[in-house]
């Protein structure tokens, strides 16, 4: 129920602010941001609150929704959302504050916020397929509705492509999603589209789990995004307003990898070994493209975008490592990826407030009007990298350590991305802040103000927070992983050799199969 | 000589159909004795749905047969009573406003949209291919004469012949398709049909099959479904707007579900012959629907071409003729009021006198002056694409789910990438509200009745699509 009333708290917010007068620009503010902040705060206690020892759902709520049709209000947290749901309030707080200079139709843009930020939470903890859909697809409308109304130039292009990329990918996983319903009722005799029973007594062979996996796969793969479904990305980016990139960046985008945990490799444990190379392949191409691209580019923003491309590749490669290491690297680099980027828009957007524009050869020598400024960027810039003693140093390291078990191949090509990632950060660095400051028009910006500051702070606090010492961090996902792993331990599936000392497993399957035959 | 018996007749299951002649009727005579006010009458007609859907809730033992297994009231038929009573009363509630400003101050008006219903009532309760056939021909002729009620606008004349001379050309195929099926079965009613196909006792399965063919044409132009769809923009748009959504909804809900009931119902062991037809019949109207409505500047225009790609999900359900079929097509049909009626009221109240401000641009900037209806009109359209939480996604999560039962893989997919397609345009009308700036003023009249249709549409599509358990239940009861 605490969770319910987290979740739904933002768009509490958001109603209420359809009664605050439209003049009353300062209590707008106020009344969202208190909102967010409460959220904020109330969520930090689900973590302290949280059982590390176990897997297990918490914080479980579930009530009959749709009864006819077995389909559950059920929500509740594990170790593979709890910090994804922390971060999503964190990022809202982050971004409403953020928003402060924001003019044009502010009360619009509040409540565009609060209900995304509802959407997002949802996602995170639905335990049911139906109410997963349900929210996967709320969130698309405020956030279409954020590039749209308040982003750049060619807005209403990056909006509509987004929406409908995102349609697109989720429609088929719908199909998916009543299909498995079909065969849950037919298997069990239970009509449910509930997630926590179907993963526990869903049985399929090879080829259906291939199809299906193909369907979540490509909805997800389009949220990450994957090469080669990222090209709606640097559009939205690009468009969005500042704060819609850091929600984009720090939370969307990570609905897309916890699909994977959630749904694929639980549901479909053999086709995600089956397709575990072509996923490895499609994100090493995603960690090195994205990389050189964001080499030439001459727009700050979409150099940050195209950055994300490559950090979510290696997020997605070691999530499909398959094994301890992986999958707790690509997590804590979910993390770590929703700050360091988040903050990287951030800083991208105040120097794009001081002077309309984001082309890299309009700066140089910025170092010397903006100090804190240029602090604050190097700080993240490095962590963006992944700088040893930085958050994004723990994530890419477990993340490769996690590959280079299944293959040195994929570790050593995926390697090459961090490679890049220092020349492509470090030569925008030097081209910014440092060279002469020859462009008159800024010689007279003013460095960061106490809200800017307020903003970056606390996340520049968590990149040395993670960097140093993860284990708070870690700990919470240890047990959720060591479960996943053994759901989806190839032992599980793979055909009986005899002898074998998993025989005895793999022969219960096997009744099952002629049982299901039977029955059909 | 024998005499001849009565056939049994049951006259509290008929009910709703004589109170609806009955108040028909009533409404006619009244216009006689009142002056230029016609509010008597709107209250007369809403009187006379109110007590309709009273009186068909009044029989409990289901199904009833009369007229020798011609006419039923099932399960089935009491629902779709229930949509058309529905939409009906918001047809004529949303016309209140609008003929007072367009000048529409005819009496028959009202007593059309009743016999018209009648129509409806009895197309979905017949079980026998004449009482069918009267059921579309009392239908048809009442809308022939409401898309052409502005005597003196060319556009709703216009309107009028195209659905008229198009309609009499479909009626003949279906009546020669029903004289196909009597030659090859020697009967009229669909419970013999059945059981002559059942024993395979078929006499000549060529006519049999060839008055499939055509049932199936007939009943594609009766609700606008590819390739028998030209009609429906040009109607659409030439009709007064009222008009325009009551047709979008209570006919073609009817003849779908009489549609379900020859197809699904009757002849499931013929669908060897008529199954890969109608799934490209659906399928085209999908695909031509939306790339058609993608191309529309007019709203009602685009509208029309989503309605014909909505048939083309509506068909997924008769194709799938199982347990879930029939269900879905009410819940489908019922949301799909609300979606429908909610839409053209705000089309309604956009316009004025001499301006009906019909272009997607007069939208551009409405979220600025006007956001809740703007706001509701987002509601309506991503409603129709089918975005949760609101009622069209219901709708078609019921519809796939019973076509993905009898494993319609392929034709589910098809059907949800062109949901995908049209959100496009369903888009695009949502961007001029939202990311354009007003061309020039609005002069919205916020009319009581109108914005009444409108918020009883939106309470409809959020509750349908957010706590949809009752309505499920209840289409799912039989």
């Amino acid at each position: 129920m605490y969770l319910t009333f987290l979740t739904f708290l933002p768009l509490l917010g958001a109603i209420l602010l359809t009664l605050i007068p439209r003049d009353e620009v300062g209590a707008i503010k106020q009344t969202a941001l208190a909102f967010a902040v409460t959220d904020f705060v109330l969520s930090v206690f689900l973590w302290t609150n949280f059982d590390l020892t176990t897997h297990e759902m918490q914080f479980e709520y579930s009530v009959p929704w749709i009864t006819s049709w077995g389909i559950n209000y059920h929500v509740g947290l594990d170790g593979i959302s709890l910090l994804l749901y922390v971060m999503t309030t964190f990022l809202t707080m982050i971004s409403i504050i953020a928003s402060w200079g924001v003019t044009k139709y502010i009360r619009e843009y509040m409540i565009a916020f609060l209900a995304l930020s509802t959407g997002m939470l949802g996602v995170f903890i639905s335990l049911d397929m139906f109410l997963f859909y349900f929210f996967w697809e709320f969130q698309l409308v405020p956030m279409y509705i954020i590039i749209g109304v308040w982003g750049g130039p060619r807005r209403v292009y990056a909006a509509v492509k987004f929406f409908l990329y995102t349609a697109v990918g989720s429609l088929l996983m719908l199909v998916a999603i009543i299909w498995i319903y079909k065969a849950i009722e037919e298997q069990t005799g239970v009509a449910t589209t509930d997630l926590i029973f179907i993963t526990e007594n869903l049985e399929l062979p090879l080829a259906p789990q291939k199809w299906l996996f193909l369907a979540f796969f490509l909805a997800f793969a389009i949220k990450v995004p994957m090469f080669p479904f990222h090209t709606w990305l640097p559009d939205a980016h690009v468009q969005a307003p500042t704060a819609g990139s850091v929600i984009l960046a720090g939370v969307l985008l990570k609905m897309g990898t916890y699909g994977f945990l959630r749904f694929n490799l639980p549901l479909f444990p053999h086709a995600s070994y089956e397709f575990m190379p072509m996923i490895a392949w499609l994100s090493i191409i995603g960690i090195v493209y994205g990389a050189l691209v964001s080499l030439v580019q001459e727009d700050l923003k979409k150099l940050v975008a195209y950055s994300s491309v490559s950090h979510l590749g290696f997020v997605m490669i070691g999530i499909f490592a398959l094994n301890h290491y992986g999958i707790q690297g690509a997590l804590i680099q979910n993390i770590n990826h929703g700050i360091s980027t988040g903050a990287l828009f951030l800083l991208v957007g105040m120097i794009y407030d001081r002077r309309h524009t984001r082309e890299i050869k309009e700066f140089g020598g910025l170092a010397k009007v903006m100090p804190k400024y240029t602090v604050c960027f190097m700080i993240i810039a490095l962590s963006s990298i992944g700088l040893p003693g930085m958050n994004g140093f723990v994530g890419e390291f477990l993340i490769l350590l996690g590959v280079f078990q299944n293959s040195g191949m994929w570790a050593a090509c995926a390697t090459s991305g961090v490679i890049f990632a220092a020349c492509y950060i470090l030569w925008m660095f030097q081209r910014v802040m440092f060279q002469k400051l020859d462009n008159p028009k800024n010689e007279n910006l003013p460095d960061m103000n106490t809200r800017e500051l307020i903003t970056i702070i606390p996340l520049i606090v968590l990149v040395f927070w993670i960097g140093l010492y993860p284990k708070p961090f870690m700990k919470t996902f240890d047990a959720t992983v060591e479960h996943l792993l053994v759901k989806v331990n190839p032992d599980n599936f793979r055909p009986v050799k005899p002898g074998s000392s998993h025989s005895k497993h793999a022969k219960l399957i096997k009744i099952e199969d002629i049982a299901r035959l039977n029955h059909q | 000589m024998e005499p001849i018996s009565a056939p049994p007749i049951d006259l509290i299951s008929l009910a709703p159909v004589l109170v609806l002649a009955v108040f028909g009727m009533m409404v006619l005579i009244t216009d006689l004795f009142i002056g230029k006010d016609k509010s008597v009458l709107v209250f007369i007609s809403l009187t006379g749905l109110l007590m309709t859907t009273i009186s068909s809730l009044a029989k409990y033992n289901l199904p009833v047969y009369s007229f020798n297994g011609a006419y039923v009231v099932d399960h089935l038929s009491v629902f779709f009573t229930f949509i058309f009573c529905i939409s009906s009363a918001l047809a004529i509630l949303i016309s209140v406003d609008y003929n007072k400003r367009e000048g529409i101050n005819v009496g028959e008006y009202y007593s059309l949209i009743l016999f018209c219903t009648l129509g409806m009532v009895l197309l979905a309760s017949s079980t026998d291919m004449i009482m069918i056939f009267l059921g579309i021909e009392i239908i048809s002729i009442s809308l022939y004469i409401l898309a052409g009620i502005q005597r003196k606008n060319t556009k709703s004349n216009e309107a009028a012949l195209k659905y008229f001379l198009l309609g009499a050309f479909a009626t003949g195929f279906l009546l020669y398709g029903m004289t196909l099926i009597y030659g090859s079965t020697g009967t009229t009613k669909l419970a013999i049909i059945a059981k002559v196909i059942g024993e395979n006792k078929i006499l000549s399965e060529p006519l049999m099959l060839m008055g499939v063919v055509l049932l199936i044409i007939g009943f594609g132009f009766k609700v606008a479904a590819v390739p028998f769809h030209m009609w429906a923009p040009d109607v659409y748009q030439g009709a007064p707007t009222p008009v325009t959504a009551f047709m979008a909804v209570g006919p073609k809900a009817a003849s779908l579900a009489a549609f379900y009931r020859i197809m699904s119902e009757t002849m499931p062991e013929l669908s060897y012959s008529w199954e890969t037809l109608l799934c490209v019949v659906s399928v085209l109207s999908m695909f031509i629907g939306n790339l058609g409505a993608i191309m529309q500047s007019n709203i009602k225009r685009l509208l029309a071409f989503s309605s014909v790609s909505h048939v083309g999900y509506l068909l997924i359900a008769i194709i799938a003729k199982n347990s879930l079929s029939s269900s879905s097509l009410m819940f489908y049909m019922l949301a799909y009021a609300f979606m429908v009626f909610g839409t053209f009221g705000i089309v309604i109240l956009l316009g004025r006198k001499g301006e009906e401000n019909l272009e997607l641009e007069n939208y551009s900037g409405l979220a600025y002056k006007h956001p809740v209806i703007a706001l509701t009109m987002t509601i309506f359209l991503l409603s129709l694409g089918g975005l949760p939480p609101l009622a069209g996604f219901v709708a078609k999560f019921f519809i796939f789910s019973a076509a993905l039962k009898e494993g319609y893989v392929i034709l589910v997919i098809i059907a949800v990438l062109n949901s995908a397609i049209s959100f496009y345009y369903y888009l695009r009308v949502i961007v001029f509200m939202y990311m354009k700036e007003p061309i020039k003023e609005f002069h919205i009249s916020l009319t009581p009745m109108t914005l009444l249709v409108i918020a009883i549409s939106a309470f409809g599509t959020v509750q349908l699509g957010i706590f949809p358990d009752p309505i499920i239940a209840l289409a799912q009861a039989n």
